[in-house]
């Protein structure tokens, strides 16, 4: 079974602080990681890889620097890695993005799973996966905890918001999983100098020749960010310190009262 | 596509009794704002078999028009035939703009739809407007883990759509259903759904919290120092007749389920009450409640971020307020 794995390299968000004199946000000095999510979707895929035999293949589009994130999941059990890179691709919204990276796995060739993370950290829509499935035409399972494959058919175990679903289709799919789905394993050096022996190949704009230019790229983008800003936090209320846990629970209380909560009318 | 109207449509999802789920009617109220911005109807858009309460909550609480289409195949969410019936039902009629919730299942129906139709869509937006220069919609949404708010056009592309969180906007007071009702036939052939469901799992009670629609909500964070601690809380919550709400971590320290998270990654909530008991005010945790109508917090550290929301702040340990609040609370019911 021969499973392609999606991945994005993301600053790590949680590394990320604010300037507060320019109020944006400082990405200088952040450090770039893989995508959280997509470390589990790679961990799933080599676990099938792992009962089913087959090859696990990672694809990033991203810039140059994006080879460090690849060579970390060939680390984690990849067999080969591709980086989807050209000038062409630079400000492709998740309309251009889903359709890059569907042409490319069409130029990459034979796939029966398709596994994306639910959501890049950074750009967070979540949307890359089930677009993407539309440009192949294949059918599509969001929001796996869990995935099995038998013959020619695969069978989910979907989060819904008042449960689980469980659902299947046949191969060829595309699945997106969260981290409930496993915990993902870490590299040795071993697997890391194994990673190091393999080569990571580029594909380019040009490589594809059925590709639609128009819908690449900033042009091939129907979406426009507009502007940026950080959140503002309204400050407001009254704090209480050095009050005794009564005279604070009868603050409270009053303050309750005030607003009529304790009458059962909210207001 | 071109637009045909200026209508804005509103996807109402529907639970399998055929009752509307709550986002749905969530967005009858930012949308009936910016369809008459626009100068359209403001459309619900309803699929499912025996929709007549769906049909009947959008009407009571805003739509101008209600498209309801009925069948089998649509009794269950699955991508191929929801996508095929708005695909369907957005080239016949030509909304200029489209709103969906932004459930598991709207977001998985979202990008297909947008993909099909080759338009683009906005993700998880949390605030809603017409912009001023263009007329296009102005959708803004959190991205970059809710450090950085981005305000979003689709300019040259038709339908403009996006996904919206639930919780963010309130449902509108009901009033009389004057809506004009269109029915529609979809078929569906069930050979062109792709996917089967094998078994719907809907979690236990116990699971089923409903943070969204809650109007009290009393969170425990990881102040609260264990499983155990959340007893203080749900204590006061259930003295207020109030849903019990954690932050991440607490939710990853695996004291309580995901199901109650708050925030950037769980649920976005807009109560009338929120009380932050042992939480510090992560930006993540505050892009979920920072809607709240009234916010108490209370937390042992005077440095708490918390304390920049909250409209009245306690500095004080968290297992003594709480259970003399709830005393104290059942004393004055008691007495009224
Ligand atoms: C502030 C901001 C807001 C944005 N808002 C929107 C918006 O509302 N609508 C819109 O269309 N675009 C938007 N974009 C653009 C969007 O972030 C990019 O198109 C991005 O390339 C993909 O989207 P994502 O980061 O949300 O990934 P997601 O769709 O969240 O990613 C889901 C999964 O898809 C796969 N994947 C995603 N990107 C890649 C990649 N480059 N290589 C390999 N696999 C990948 C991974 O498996 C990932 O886990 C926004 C960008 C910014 C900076
Ligand atoms: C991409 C991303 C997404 C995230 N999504 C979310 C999300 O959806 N929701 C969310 O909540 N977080 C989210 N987070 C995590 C967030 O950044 C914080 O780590 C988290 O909110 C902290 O939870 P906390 O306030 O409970 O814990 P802490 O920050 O550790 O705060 C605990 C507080 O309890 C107080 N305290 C301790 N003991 C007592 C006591 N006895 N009485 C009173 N006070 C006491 C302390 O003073 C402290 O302020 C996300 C992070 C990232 C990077």
């Amino acid at each position: 079974m021969n499973i392609i794995v999606c991945m994005k390299q993301i600053p790590d968000t949680s590394e990320i602080k604010i300037d507060p004199e320019t109020n944006t946000l400082i990405r200088a000095g952040v450090p770039s990681i893989v995508n959280p999510y997509d470390k589990n979707a790679l961990e799933a895929a080599v676990q099938l890889k792992e009962q089913h035999g087959g090859t696990v293949t990672v694809i990033s589009m991203g810039p140059p620097a994006a080879k460090e994130a690849l060579k970390e999941c060939l680390s984690l059990g990849a067999d080969r890695a591709f980086l989807i890179t050209d000038r062409a691709f630079g400000g492709s919204d998740t309309y251009a993005t889903s359709y890059i990276l569907a042409s490319s796995i069409q130029h990459i060739g034979d796939y029966d799973l398709i596994i994306c993370g639910m959501q890049a950290m950074d750009g967070d829509t979540g949307q890359t996966g089930a677009s993407m499935s539309e440009h192949l035409g294949i059918p599509q399972l969001t929001y796996a905890v869990k995935i099995e494959v038998a013959d020619d058919t695969v069978t989910v175990h979907r989060e819904t918001d008042d449960g689980v679903m469980v659902i299947s289709t046949k191969l060829p799919a595309l699945c997106t999983v969260g981290k409930d789905i496993n915990e993902p394993r870490t590299a040795t050096m071993k697997s890391k100098m194994r990673a190091n022996k393999i080569d990571i190949a580029e594909i380019h704009v040009d490589d594809m020749p059925d590709i639609d230019r128009e819908k690449i790229g900033l042009k091939g983008s129907p979406t426009r960010v507009k502007k940026t800003y950080t959140p503002t936090i309204k400050k407001s209320g009254k704090k209480l310190e050095g009050l005794s846990c009564d005279e604070a629970v009868e603050a409270l209380a009053g303050f309750l009262t005030e607003k009529k909560i304790l009458k059962g009318e909210l207001v | 596509m071109e637009a045909m109207t200026k209508d804005l449509w509103v996807f109402v999802e529907t639970n399998e009794d055929g009752t509307a789920k709550n986002v749905g009617i969530e967005l009858l109220t930012p949308g009936k704002l910016l369809a008459e911005k626009q100068g359209g109807s403001l459309v619900a858009v309803i699929l499912g078999e025996n929709v007549e309460k769906a049909v009947n909550m959008a009407g009571r609480h805003g739509a101008d028009k209600i498209i309801a289409a009925e069948a089998p195949e649509l009794r269950a969410y699955s991508t191929d035939a929801y996508t095929e019936a708005i695909c369907k039902l957005v080239k016949k009629y030509g909304p200029t703009s489209m709103m969906i919730g932004a459930t598991n299942n709207g977001r998985d129906l979202g990008p297909r739809v947008s993909c099909r139709l080759q338009t683009g869509l906005v993700a998880d937006c949390t605030a809603l407007d017409i912009d001023e220069e263009s007329g296009n919609v102005a959708w803004t949404r959190p991205a970059f883990g809710g450090n950085l708010m981005a305000t979003i056009l689709c300019p040259d592309h038709r339908p403009q759509i996006g996904t919206v969180r639930p919780g963010v906007f309130k449902k509108r007071e009901p009033v009389e259903n004057r809506a004009e009702i269109i029915r529609e036939e979809i078929h569906i052939d069930p050979k062109d759904i792709r996917t089967r469901i094998l078994d719907l799992i809907t979690y236990m009670n116990s699971e089923n919290v409903d943070l969204e629609g809650a109007e009290i909500i009393v969170s425990g964070g990881r102040g609260v120092g264990g499983p155990e601690g959340f007893g203080p809380v749900k204590a006061l919550a259930d003295a207020l007749g109030g849903t019990v709400g954690a932050s991440r971590a607490a939710v990853d320290a695996g004291w309580i389920s995901h199901a109650h998270q708050v925030g950037q990654t769980g649920k976005t909530v807009g109560p009338k009450l929120y009380i932050a008991c042992g939480i510090s005010g992560a930006i993540q945790h505050l892009a979920g409640m920072s809607g709240s109508d009234c916010v108490i917090a209370i937390n042992k550290d005077p440095d708490a971020p918390i304390f920049d929301v909250a409209n009245y702040g306690v500095v004080g340990d968290l297992f003594e307020v709480l259970p003399a609040l709830t005393e104290e609370l059942r004393k004055d019911r008691a007495e009224a």
